[in-house]
């Protein structure tokens, strides 16, 4: 479903993404993990045109995202992405945040959309704020609403950038479970997380990276039960410690 | 103070006061046109297409460094003789306005818009909305919360400026009150009373200002 090929990025003379390649398959829960500044947020932002790259293809549903021919917005559309800070619309209620994208680009009528976003509202255990704005939120469930608002445009992939990073430890796993049943349901997902715990539940496979290159690609048990890598060994040494 | 006839204020209200329509018409005009023309250049001044970004920050860098009234005789005599016919003095001076304030709006616009968090737009784009409608419905309204005192502050300094409608012939509520000066010889009334509805009128806003600012910008 989405195709990777031999990615590099610079911001100027700073390479920050090089020939990375990796394939993702319908279905497939792949964890993206590595050091900070390793480049994991960039490569997921690159998967939805979010960030240029300046080398390389990414295929997204036999789309190639460099290519005049493609219309980036229709193909942003049909790919999900939660962010680190959930950047909900401040100005906006629950609904109106999970509502205007389906309404805007998917030219769906208000009704159904409100209907819609009550029903994911619910997937994800927030019935009852659907017309709270997000200051009125805490941190677990705005970002519970921004995965209802993601989901709303029913994507046939779901781009997580360290959906749990900005959490307190008490809120993290309101939104892992969210993450697990959405796993469990089938979508392809790829997760940009620190949360080893959750990969070896639902992760099929690791891609793991340091320095803007990926160092591994492997299935979840494999790579930690016997992480090829010295990196990754020190890396995993280092997060399973604590 | 016997010396002084403020009557002439009071027989003359109706003449003051088709010249104050004249004002306000002509600050509501221009600044719903500054706004307007301010919205789409400032949208294009952050355009990361550079031609349109360039284009844009030399339109705002020219309207700002010319005199309003230049701009305002500028339209007054180029406007007939680009679209072929005249177009009379009133709307050349708000085609004027509207292009002269849109250089300073967008610069507010500009500035409301970069203070809105960079990953609101990542997450409008996201969702497959196009940069137009991200920041339409996205960073805008939460741009207007920082830009709404600075709006409110030029528009009246606009009310003010408008009264420059005099050079094309206009008789806006200063030029009203110039003539009725001349013709009763009492300017010292007149002119006491017109800065005084000047002062009520942009303090008023001022004061508005004050009171709604808290709530739009909670």
């Amino acid at each position: 479903m989405i195709m990777i090929e031999a990615v590099d990025k610079w911001y100027g003379q700073l390479q920050v993404l090089s020939e990375c390649s990796a394939s993702i398959d319908q279905g497939e829960v792949v964890v993206v993990c590595g050091p900070s500044g390793s480049g994991k947020s960039t490569l997921i932002k690159c998967i939805n045109g979010l960030e240029e790259f300046q080398k390389g293809q990414i295929t997204v549903d036999r789309e190639p995202i460099k290519s005049a021919s493609t219309n980036i917005y229709k193909l942003r559309s049909k790919v999900g992405m939660v962010f680190q800070n959930f950047e909900l619309y401040p100005h906006l209620t629950s609904i109106e945040n999970i509502t205007l994208a389906p309404m805007k680009v998917l030219k769906r009528s208000r009704e159904e959309c409100v209907q819609r976003a009550r029903k994911l509202l619910q997937q994800v255990g927030l019935s009852a704020h659907g017309e709270k704005y997000p200051s009125q939120l805490s941190g677990g469930q705005q970002q519970r609403v921004a995965i209802a608002r993601s989901l709303a445009m029913d994507p046939i992939v779901m781009l997580f950038d360290e959906p749990t990073s900005a959490l307190d430890p008490e809120m993290i796993n309101e939104v892992l479970d969210v993450m697990v049943d959405l796993a469990k349901s089938g979508m392809t997902m790829v997760v940009v997380t620190h949360e080893m715990g959750f990969a070896q539940r639902v992760g099929s496979r690791v891609i793991f990276m340091d320095a803007g290159k990926i160092v591994e690609d492997r299935k979840c048990p494999d790579f930690f039960s016997n992480p090829n890598s010295d990196r990754a060994k020190a890396f995993l040494s280092k997060i399973v410690k604590h | 103070m016997s010396s002084f006839d403020w009557t002439v204020i009071t027989r003359n209200v109706p003449w003051l006061w088709a010249g104050m329509q004249l004002t306000l018409l002509l600050t509501a005009l221009a600044v719903v046109g500054g706004i307007t023309v301010g919205v789409l250049v400032a949208i294009c001044r952050l355009s990361s297409w550079k031609p349109l970004s360039l284009l844009a920050k030399i339109y705002v860098d020219l309207f700002r460094s010319i005199p309003l009234v230049l701009a305002v005789f500028w339209f007054y005599f180029m406007v007939p003789i680009i679209t072929g016919q005249p177009v009379g003095p009133f709307y050349s001076i708000v085609i004027a306005f509207t292009f002269f304030e849109g250089a300073y709006f967008s610069e507010i616009v500009r500035a409301g818009i970069q203070g809105v968090r960079r990953g609101q737009l990542s997450a409008a784009l996201a969702t497959g909305l196009t940069h137009f409608q991200a920041i339409l419905h996205v960073v805008l309204p939460q741009a207007v919360r920082s830009m709404y005192p600075l709006l409110v502050t030029r528009s009246i300094i606009i009310f003010q400026d408008t009264s420059l409608a005099f050079v094309v012939g206009l008789t806006d509520f200063l030029t009203s009150a110039n003539i009725i000066a001349n013709r009763e010889g009492r300017p010292i009334e007149i002119y006491c009373f017109v800065a005084l509805v000047y002062f009520v009128v942009c303090y008023a806003a001022e004061l508005g200002l004050d009171r709604t600012t808290k709530r739009v910008t909670r």
